[in-house]
């Protein structure tokens, strides 16, 4: 943790850090995160200021007493499982192998 | 039927049932503990459980810390009250599991070893990082854990039915507050000294299948007595509340709208959306959620156990829609008030009146009362023993070991000090929690949402994510957003100029949102930011090295 890293492993990880296979591992995980990251939070954001700002809209009822407001938080529950699901699967399929192949490398 | 609180003779039958399962808790919870602690010999055993925990034993156990006394009895008591508006906390709680699961667990996981500070201090200056990373999971935590005491004192005087007049062993009811702070304070310091992270965890995962059990239970004698027709629960509760369909509409408690006062509307307009912004970011920031990652063999079961956190605390939070809005219909909006004025008291209060409907009469009440009133106290114990691990997990590893023996502590020296840490933190935690009373629990934690999204979250995320990042914009972030974040609490309607602030009698408050969110962590952000280009230092080599290990897990500990 707070060793210094001699020479020769901070090389190597440097070596690592600029290989094609690396930054392409980068790249793949954070082309997936980060808009995933934009996208729940614009989503949950749009929730937050039409509970602020357009309570006559949230109040609409749809079937009985279960209105918009209800039906539009459990969207987030539903949104939040599903992402989690979804990123699962992603980096199972997409991170995961290429991370394995390259600690695997590294602990030559 | 009355549903005021209970007549005497059912209120003893609880008192009594309430204090047995709670010993019975205590007992096992205790034991669990012994046998942890004789299997705790190095510094990994006590900070990180050995890291031997699977995918869902950690699920349930971050479950078994996030799921406080805030998300049963505060959320609950919200929706009762507010109808709608406790919700919001619901889903934002939920949500932030995002920013967790996506950005920080298993980085963080393949990074660290004991501490939040593990990454932030990865490719700085030792000793101020961990400094500030130390002082700032302390304040997180302790604002966290007045929160669960709060809400421990508050559960005390319903259960043993203590109102003013009456006394119980000769305590009048704040003494058995106090009491019951005291009991919980000094247990908690039990459970962390002696059974360490191992002992804390399986406390978290027992408690965890109680609160879902006893929720479970609740949520469907609510949805049985509805015909399971949400419609109908929804109507009855909204009919109960006399505020009639505003109820289930999003505005009682937040975003109030006040007739003829635009600033008054605006402002908590925007109180609404800091609460919001507070609640999704603070997740990551919580020094007690983090340190749960260390207790898994790898990222990829870290990565597991957050996927379970998320089915169990999704699943949990859906109840207390029905707990809340249950309370609110069959319990009632002024009996609860009568109790407990914030609403903390609302699941227990509902507990009863379902105990009595199903399963005969005050007996049954009483029953009912005293398993959930045993549940929450197993939940507020097992919320402040993780609190307590983590703070005092980093005076030792971060404060002690790196910054007062410059990394020459030997590992029974760190693992002693933790052990003094938490006692100290505990008393600490004890004093101030006295003073806090009448807030709401909910709310409470709502604050340490935003103190630990601001200090903490822009610190970590630049840390992993930002190449330029560097000691000086460490710093800046989490000193920078950590005192934004309490100085505006101080200087707002919670702490003083309000009928239920901390100092109803004085008023300094010039600051006119309650949560400090939407100020708070954009200028964590911003601080970190400025503090890293005034600053010309910058370790590439250590950042190749953080990157690499952190996306691969190679060399994790």
């Amino acid at each position: 943790m707070t060793t210094d890293v001699p020479p020769t492993e901070a090389a190597k990880y440097l070596a690592v850090q600029q290989s094609d296979e690396f930054a392409a591992l980068r790249k793949r995980l954070r082309g997936f995160v980060f808009p995933m990251t934009i996208a729940f939070f614009l989503w949950y954001a749009l929730y937050v200021l039409l509970s602020a700002y357009a309570r006559g809209f949230m109040g609409t009822k749809l079937v009985g007493n279960i209105n918009v407001a209800l039906i539009f938080g459990l969207l987030q529950f539903a949104s939040t499982f599903l992402i989690a699901w979804w990123y699962s699967r992603f980096a199972a399929r997409n991170i995961d192998p290429t991370a394995d192949k390259i600690k695997a490398e590294l602990e030559k | 039927m009355n549903y005021y609180f209970a007549a005497e003779a059912s209120t003893s039958t609880s008192r009594t049932l309430t204090i047995t399962l709670f010993l019975i808790f205590v007992a096992i919870t205790l034991a669990i503990t012994i046998w942890a602690s004789r299997q705790t010999k190095t510094a990994t055993d006590f900070y990180a459980g050995g890291r031997t925990f699977s995918g869902f034993q950690n699920g349930m156990a971050i479950g078994g810390d996030y799921m406080s006394a805030a998300s049963f009895l505060g959320i609950a008591g919200l929706i009762a009250l507010y109808g709608y508006d406790g919700f919001l906390y619901s889903i934002g709680f939920l949500v932030a599991w995002l920013v967790a699961l996506l950005l920080v667990a298993e980085f963080l996981r393949n990074s660290g070893r004991y501490t939040m500070a593990d990454v932030l201090a990865f490719r700085m200056r030792q000793r101020p990082v961990r400094t500030a990373a130390s002082v700032s999971t302390i304040v997180v935590s302790i604002f966290y854990l007045i929160a669960q005491m709060v809400g421990a004192g508050a559960l005390v005087s319903l259960l043993l039915g203590i109102k003013p007049g009456v006394t119980f062993l000769g305590m009048d009811a704040d003494t058995a507050k106090v009491a019951t702070i005291i009991l919980v304070g000094a247990l908690m310091i039990v459970y962390v000294v002696v059974g360490g992270m191992k002992g804390t965890t399986y406390v978290q995962i027992v408690k965890a299948i109680l609160l879902m059990s006893g929720a479970l239970l609740m949520t469907f004698l609510v949805l049985l007595h509805y015909k399971f027709n949400l419609s109908a629960l929804l109507g009855d509760a909204a009919a109960q509340s006399g505020k009639g369909d505003s109820f289930l509409r999003p505005g009682l408690r937040y975003g109030v709208e006040t007739a003829g006062d635009a600033a008054k509307t605006f402002y908590s307009k925007v109180d609404l959306l800091s609460l919001g912004i507070a609640l999704v970011l603070g997740t990551a920031g919580l020094p007690h959620i983090l340190t749960r990652f260390y207790t898994v063999p790898t990222a990829r079961i870290a990565r597991k156990s957050v996927l379970w956190a998320i089915g169990i605390i999704g699943t949990f939070y859906l109840f207390t829609l029905a707990l809340g809005f249950g309370a609110a219909a069959l319990v009632g909006g002024k009996a609860i008030t009568a109790q407990d004025k914030a609403g903390n008291t609302a699941a227990p209060q509902l507990a009863q009146s379902l105990g009595e409907r199903y399963f005969g009469g005050e007996t049954g009440g009483a029953v009912l009362l005293a398993i959930i009133a045993a549940v929450a106290f197993a939940t507020i114990l097992a919320v402040v023993a993780g609190l307590t691990l983590a703070s005092s997990s980093s005076v030792a590893h971060d404060f002690y070991a790196s910054v007062v023996k410059r990394g020459a502590a030997s590992e029974r020296d760190e693992v002693r000090v933790a052990r003094i840490a938490a006692f100290v933190i505990g008393a600490v935690a004890i004093a101030l929690s006295i003073f806090a009373q009448s807030l709401n629990v909910a709310f409470l934690v709502a604050l340490a949402f935003a103190v630990a999204a601001s200090g903490n979250l822009p610190a970590i995320l630049y840390s992993l994510f930002w190449k330029r990042f560097n000691t000086s914009g460490a710093l800046w972030a989490i000193y920078g957003g950590l005192i934004s974040a309490i100085v505006l609490v101080f200087f707002s309607p919670v702490v003083s100029g309000s009928a239920t602030a901390m100092f109803p009698e004085h008023d300094w408050h010039w600051f006119p949102l309650s949560n400090p969110g939407i100020i708070s962590i954009p200028l964590g952000f911003l601080c970190g930011w400025i503090g890293t280009v005034i600053s010309k230092e910058n370790d590439s080599d250590k950042y190749a090295e953080l990157e690499v290990r952190s996306l691969t897990g190679y060399g994790a500990h």
